[in-house]
Order: C-alpha cells, then structure tokens, then sequence
C-alpha cells in the first residue's frame, strides 16, 4: 500500500463481501419459491425477499465502487485521500442505513413501512430497484455527495490521470441519474420513462465508465503496460459504451405507451451496446499479452479477464439476444430477461468489484502485493464455482423463457401465465441447483481470506523473475 | 492500436460523441413529451387513479407482477389485467379480496393486503387505466 489513507477501503470492501451473502442466500429463496410456492409464505413472500435480493445487490456493488474509488484514487493522484475521517463516517452511515432499509422491508408490512417512513409526503418507494423510503433515498444522496466531495477533492489536488477522470466522470454521472428517483408522477408512461433513466443509464451507462476505470486501473498495475496505451483504449471503449448506450435507453421504450419510432432507435443503436463489451475483452486480454511483467497476483489477473467475458457474454450477447423490437415483442418481461439480468450484473459488476477487492486486499491486508499461493489457487476455485455456476444458471433461465415464450405467447393455443410457470418448472429446478453451486463458490472465495501460508512477492529486476513473455517476442 | 490513431483523438471521440448523443437522446425526450397526450390516456387519470397508483406502490406490486411487462416474473402481467377478467373491475377488486391469509399450499399465492374498498377500487380504476394505454399491441395476446 503506497498511500495511508487507502486503507479506508478495507471496511467498505469487507461490507460488500458480507452483503453479497445476504444477496446470494435471498436468491437461493427465491429460486425455491419459484418451484415450492408457499416456501416461507406468508412470513417472507418473494416480493419482500426480491427487494432484499436486488437492493442488496445495488448497496453492496456501491460499497465497491466506494471501496475501489478510495483505493485506487490516491495511487492515481499520488497523493493522500482528503478525508480519510469523511469515508469511514460515511462507511458506517451507509451501512446503518442499508441494513434498516432491509430489517424494514424484513421485518414489517412494505405498506406500514411506507406509512411509518412518510412515503405521502413525497412518493417514491414501490417501483422497481427504488423501493427504499424516501428518506434512504435522501440518505444515499447525502452519502453520495460526501463521498464525491471527498474524491473530487482529492483528484482536484493530486495528478490527474485518465483512469481517475473517468472515474469521477461514472461517479457524478451515478449520483446525478439517481436524483430522478425522486420524480414519480402519477402518469404511468412518464414515470415509466424517468424510471428508466435511474436504471438504464446507471447500468448501460455510467456504471460502465466505473467499471472500465477499475479495469484499467488493475491492468496498469498487474501488467506494467505503459498508460498511454491503455488511456487510449479506455476512452474509445467508453466513446462507444455513451454513443451506443444512451440512444440505447430506447430499448426499453418499446411497450410502455412511448411513440412506436423508439423501436428503430432502440433496436438499432442497442443492437451495437456490444461492441465497447467486445472491445473490453480485446483490451484485458491485449494488455495481459503484451505484459512487461508478471504480478504475483495471479487471481486479480483471472478476474480482470473474467470480467471482461462475461461481461461481453451477459451484457452484450445477452442482451442483444432479446433487444431487437421485433424479438423484444414476444420476450419482454419473460424469464429471458432475468436470464440476461443475472449473467450481465455478476459479468460487468459482480466481477469488476471482486476484481479490485482481489487486487487491493493483499496490500490491506499488509502484504506486499499478493496473497500465498494456497490463498490464491482457492480464490482461483472460488471464480470457476461462481462464474461456471452463473453461466448455468443463464442457461437453464434462458431454457425456461424460450419454453414461456413460445407457450404463453407464440404457440396457437396460448397458455395462462400460471399453467406455463408449471410447465417449465424443471428448469427453475436446475436454475436452484445451480444456485446451491454459486452459494458453495462464494463460500470458498470467503475462504481463501483465511487461507495462510508464504505470501508472493514481487519479482525484483535481475531476481528469478518469471519471463516476461511480451518482451521475449518481437511486438 | 495503430500510431496514426492517438490518445487525443479517442479522448475527442469520447466527449464529442457523447455531448452529440446527450443532446439527441434530449431532443427524441422532448419530442417524446408532445407526442405522449395522444398515447398516455392521460385524460383518463383522476384521483382515484393517482389513488390506485400509491396503493399499487405501497404493496410493492410490482415485486411480483410485471406492469406492462416491467418488473418481477413471478406472477401474471397485470398491464392487460382488467381486460383478462372480461373488462371488470369488480373482479379484479373480488380476486384481491379473496387471498387466503395462510396462502395455498405447496403453491405461488398471492398475499392477503387487507385493503379497504377505497383502495380497492382505486388500485382497480388503476389497472383499468394501465389496460387503455397504447402499448404498441403488446402484449401479444390476452395471456399477457
């Protein structure tokens, strides 16, 4: 660790680790509830236990992005954070906060828990991913501008790099999209269309300027490549995630009461959100090629890379398999979005944090640069488990919302909604067995934490450093 | 990438192009925003139907059904309801009223809200409202 005050991290990356659990164990009930309906019903229907789910998802990505952003914005700035006092006061405000957002939704009726949190004053909750009160939501946008405050300070005195431009660019561009979950007009399309402008330019939008920061953030550092390239890199991929992505919103823009041309414009610049996917994976695995030296961190390599796939495979294929109007039409909102849903988010989110977290722990932790090789071999295990388990669970999703498509709307004699959840239920059988596999992953990434042994140093000039091999072939 | 491309070119490619589509994507809004009255039936929206919409959130519908097919995936999509339970809102209002408190078992039940008749019809007017907006014919067929 260069820099003291990176170590305001730790906190903020040990809370997101914790809260992944939560999100993973909510998914496990949820998928049961899918096939034993009355699984913990009515104590904990699957409406309360999705909003746990998914806005734990959202908190603990969040503590990531933090956690990344205080890490990684002293080393680019070459100069201590401006308050390392601010991130742990606002570390504790935002978990207090996040964890009585979810007893509340655990604990009591969502409709008592709006009336006791004043919902009528200004209503916000009930709609999709932004069912905190309004008053967490006032909260996450306190949190939000102290910790802007404390980094764009901290840039604004330091270095500026490309890396730490980007990412405060994601991270402005986070808060301020969030500022529309507070307009929900009682027109359905109008709120429909806003809603979108929260969910959809967070995750195809800023959240990936975020995430191609923290990306070439890790492969400055493991690959030793000089930063020129990757800078140049980085901004054609971002170029391409805006020009593509923001016209892009028009995908959702299809059935919602919005005018028909959206089908066009949505099909055909959503139809290209691919590319800055393809390109990221052209980038990782460019940059880990032409490497100037190994890092010992052999896990924080694997994630960089796994990212990037993934990301392409769950945002990008995914994604484009459904977002054509056309397509859309007989696949909106079936089982082929949560199919796309959950390979993009673990892909391009889930991956991106848990690529930082392997990155920077080591150094946390007060070694040197990596973990043992016992440490790492089982974190290595840990990504297999999670991500092999996550592309079943896609597949065996996207097996089910083939099936509902064709029999709920494409077949002659069109099926009610219920009767084909009956019909396809083998597949969300799998998707659980699957989901078991994803929960015995995460705990041998927790694991592999408290694993010792003789931790890997850097190789020093002239030391038995492993070859570099980009240099040992003519470029 | 080859040396005739440099960083600042990319950089320009980056904020120019963004700006250009920022400013599209304003204007296809604004756009958007004129043609709405025709499409949105917002003529139809009363008190009652901004009633039905708070009891519609507060329930957090939408944690289970799709509202014209946003939301979750495990109940029917109710963006057509009203118009599957043969236009009536008394039977939408009578199968909400009806939800065993305990749930069915071994199956997906929906719970028991303990709405009043208020809210009730509101969060029916609601969903008949929701039926007459111009989805662009979707859902395919009345299943939803």
């Amino acid at each position: 660790m260069q820099y003291q005050s990176q170590a305001v991290a730790k906190p903020y990356f040990i809370a997101a680790i914790a809260l992944f659990v939560g999100q993973v164990l909510f998914g496990l009930i949820l998928g049961l509830q899918y096939v034993v309906g009355d699984f913990l019903f009515p104590e904990i229907p699957f409406n309360v236990a999705r909003m746990v789910h998914t806005n734990l998802l959202i908190v603990w990505l969040l503590f990531g992005f933090m956690g990344a952003s205080y890490f990684l914005v002293p080393e680019e700035t070459e100069t201590e954070l401006h308050s390392p006092k601010l991130a742990i006061l606002l570390f504790w405000v935002f978990l207090v906060a996040g964890v009585l957002t979810v007893l509340g939704y655990l604990l009591v009726p969502y409709a008592t828990l709006a009336e006791i949190t004043g919902n009528s004053l200004l209503p916000t909750m009930g709609r999709e991913f932004l069912e905190q009160p309004t008053i967490i939501k006032i909260g996450i946008v306190v949190v939000a501008l102290g910790f802007l405050y404390n980094i764009t300070i901290t840039v604004l005195k330091g270095r500026k790099t490309v890396v730490s431009t980007i990412l405060l660019i994601g991270l402005w561009g986070l808060a301020l999209m969030f500022l529309f979950a507070f307009y929900n007009p009682d027109n359905l399309v109008l709120d429909k269309y806003y809603w979108w402008w929260v969910v959809h330019l967070w995750v195809e939008g800023v959240w990936e300027l975020i995430m191609a920061a923290i990306l070439a953030f890790i492969l400055i550092k493991t690959t030793g490549v000089d930063r020129e390239v990757v800078e140049k890199w980085v901004y054609v991929i971002i170029a391409m995630t805006l020009i593509t992505g923001i016209i892009g919103t028009g995908h959702h823009y299809y059935w919602i009461g919005t005018p028909e041309y959206w089908q066009w414009w949505g099909s055909i610049f959503s139809a290209l959100e691919p590319i800055p996917f393809f390109m990221m994976v052209i980038f990782a695995f460019n940059m880990i090629n032409r490497r100037r030296r190994d890092h010992p961190n052999k896990a924080a390599v694997l994630w960089a890379m796994g990212t990037a796939v993934m990301a392409f495979l769950g945002a990008g294929v995914w994604g484009f398999m459904h977002t054509l109007a056309p397509v859309n039409y007989y696949t909106h909102g079936s089982q082929i979005t949560a199919a796309h849903g959950h390979m993009a988010f673990y892909g391009a989110y889930a991956m991106i944090v848990m690529a930082i977290i392997s990155y920077a722990m080591p150094m946390l932790r007060g070694r040197e640069a990596a973990n043992s090789d016992r440490s790492q071999v089982l974190e290595m295990w840990s990504f297999w488990l999670m991500t092999v388990a996550m592309v079943f669970i896609t597949l065996f999703l996207t097996g089910a919302g083939i099936l509902q498509t064709w029999l709920q709307r494409v077949s002659e004699n069109p099926q009610p909604f219920m009767q084909v959840q009956e019909n396809i239920a083998l597949f969300y059988w799998m998707r659980e067995v699957a989901g078991v596999v994803f929960l015995i992953g995460l705990i041998v990434y927790i694991a592999s934490f408290f694993v010792g042994g003789e931790e890997r140093r850097l190789s020093r000039a002239g030391g038995s450093a492993a070859p570099a091999p980009a240099q040992a072939r003519k470029e | 990438m080859s040396g005739g491309f440099t960083k600042s070119m990319a950089r320009n490619i980056f904020y120019g192009g963004s700006v250009f589509f920022i400013l599209v994507f304003l204007a296809l809004t604004f756009d958007t925003g004129k043609a709405l009255p025709e499409r949105d039936k917002r003529e139809i929206i009363n008190e009652q139907v901004a009633l039905g919409k708070i009891v519609w959130e507060e329930n957090n519908c939408i944690g289970c059904h799709t509202l014209l097919g946003e939301g979750a995936y495990f109940a029917p999509e109710l963006g057509n309801v009203y118009k599957r339970f043969g236009n009536s809102t008394e039977a939408i209002k009578a199968f909400i009223a009806s939800r065993p408190k305990e749930g069915v078992p071994g199956r997906r039940s929906m719970p028991q809200f303990n709405l009043s008749e208020e809210e009730l019809e509101a969060v029916a007017q609601f969903l008949k409202y929701a039926s007459e907006i111009d989805t662009a014919d979707w859902p395919p067929n009345i299943q939803g």
